[in-house]
């Protein structure tokens, strides 16, 4: 398991325990994070997923791909440098203690 | 305070119930699902799902976000009826609940093949939860698969089956694969993927009927061929789910009819998703879309109009379909198309190809293009159409260059 930390768009934090394996997308529209409508369901497509990266462990994070990258800069809103989408994010141990700031919309 | 009253828990009803309470509605929200399955994503139940015998549904939101958000789920409980005039719905066990604004949510049902055997043991039509869960369960033993039907559905088991190492044939009444879906280009490039997987396909291939005992094990076409199969999946399209709006005296023309603000002909009734006819923002006139963004997106904009800032629906469709490892994409709708620009990679396989109506971009189909086919949604979007030797080249660089000067 791996804790992560996610800041919702009202300012409350949710912990929620993420299965390695899972992407981080699916471990938080499971634990019913707010903000997070993911409706796509992880194929790239939707950009409602979408999360800055706050503090933890981001050395540990997977590169951004071009499909990532393009799905962020055509579609999301409010597109920062700590921006990822949360369904293209694999859940691993190293993880654990990762804070992410849902944008919602 | 009776609250607004949502029948059908697929994308479009559970995103309006959030899009509600995004918009600041404090009355109540039921949200009722006649399936007792946890409200799930519809899409990887032809993919992922049937990749292994352990997937898990996956869940649209969690529990903790209906508790949070205090909307009423009410999972198994079949509507049997609608009374305009005391503004209730009634239950199948004759329970009833009184609503102030009622929208129906009801998606669409598989069309179920009509032909002598269709009821045999080993068929599958293949919609919700529980039918993938059945197909599922069925597939230990099974060698040999004819897949009836080669539209999205039909193509996404096709390649799931396959790379399961099963015998995979698709057979398609019509000329080509994907009907009117996509162009004839996309059609026949999705095709000779699938072929490079094993699958079988026979296009102009009518099913005159199924043949066994109490189990399928026979196919037989029109034109007297047989083909040997062990289990069947029929995917030969979607009829909107209307019985009830039917039954309650709503306008209803392929789909639940509706105005650009998804109001029935009953000023306390909305409709969104799969079900409704309404006019078609960027095509000008009726039409009925299937599609994840079409339900998500009416449901944020129902949520406006309900919660007092009328917001015509008139968003840019797009859609997307995963065939084992090919991405297909398009962005906007390509039914007056007149005019089609194809992309090949140097390897000469397809990219994409940009539709064109009076020379205005109106659709673009992507093959493992993801960047190309967001690009084009915000092209479409804003209303641009660059030169043809730009969007001709498929490049990126280039096409994002011309979408900065243009924009």
């Amino acid at each position: 398991m791996a804790k992560i930390t996610f800041i919702q768009p009202d300012g409350s934090p949710l912990i929620v325990d993420a299965q390695p394996g899972d992407s981080v997308m699916v471990a938080a529209t499971a634990a019913g994070v707010d903000g997070i409508a993911a409706e796509c369901g992880g194929s790239c497509m939707c950009a409602t997923c979408h999360c800055l990266v706050e503090t933890g462990p981001i050395g540990a994070l997977p590169e951004m791909e071009d499909a990532e990258r393009d799905t962020l800069e055509f579609t999301a809103e409010q597109m920062q440098p700590a921006s990822r989408l949360t369904c293209q994010i694999t859940v691993s141990e190293a993880l654990d203690g990762l804070v992410l700031r849902v944008v919602g919309r | 305070m009776a609250g607004i009253v949502i029948i059908g828990a697929g994308h479009g009803g559970v995103q309006l119930a959030a899009s509600l309470r995004d918009q600041g509605f404090g009355g109540q929200i039921t949200l009722i699902s006649n399936e007792a399955d946890w409200p799930y994503h519809k899409p990887p139940l032809s993919k992922s799902y049937m990749q292994t015998q352990e997937a898990p549904l996956q869940a649209l939101r969690g529990a903790r976000f209906f508790d949070d958000k205090q909307i009423n789920l009410r999972l198994g409980a079949a509507v049997s009826s609608i009374d305009r005039a005391a503004q209730t719905v009634t239950f199948a066990d004759g329970a009833t609940l009184g609503y102030d604004t009622l929208v129906l949510a009801t998606g669409t049902t598989a069309r179920r093949l009509a032909v002598p055997g269709a009821d045999l043991a080993g068929v599958f039509h293949l919609r919700t939860a529980e039918d993938a869960r059945a197909m599922r369960s069925a597939l230990g033993g099974v060698r040999r698969v004819a897949v009836i039907g080669g539209g999205f559905i039909g193509l996404e088991a096709a390649a799931m089956l396959a790379a399961r190492g099963l015998s995979v044939e698709v057979l398609e009444t019509a000329p080509r694969l994907l009907g009117r879906a996509v162009s004839r280009a996309v059609a026949d490039a999705v095709g000779e993927y699938l072929v490079r997987q094993g699958v079988k396909i026979h296009c102009s291939s009518a099913v005159s009927q199924l043949v066994g005992q109490k189990q399928v094990n026979t196919v037989q076409l029109e034109d007297g061929q047989k083909i040997a199969a062990d289990m069947v999946v029929v995917g030969i399209g979607a009829v909107p789910e209307i019985t009830l709006a039917q039954a309650a005296g709503l306008d209803c023309d392929n789909g639940i009819v509706t105005n650009s603000l998804l109001a029935t002909s009953d000023r306390a009734i909305y409709a969104l998703g799969d079900c409704v006819a309404y006019p078609q923002a960027q095509l000008g006139r009726m039409a009925r879309l299937e599609s994840v963004q079409n339900a998500t997106d009416q449901a944020r904009a129902l949520a406006r109009t309900l919660t007092g800032t009328p917001t015509p629906y008139d968003t840019l469709p797009w859609f997307w379909s995963d065939i084992g490892t090919l991405k297909l994409q398009i962005a906007g709708l390509s039914h007056d198309a007149d005019e089609a620009i194809t992309v090949h990679r140097d390897d000469g396989t397809l990219q994409s190809v940009w539709c064109l109506a009076k020379g205005r971009l109106v659709a673009v189909e992507t093959l493992n293009s993801p960047g190309e086919h967001m690009l084009a949604r915000r092209l479409i979007a804003d209303g641009l159409t660059l030169d043809r030797a730009v969007m001709a080249s498929g490049d990126m660089m280039r096409l994002k260059a011309a979408y900065s000067v243009a924009r």
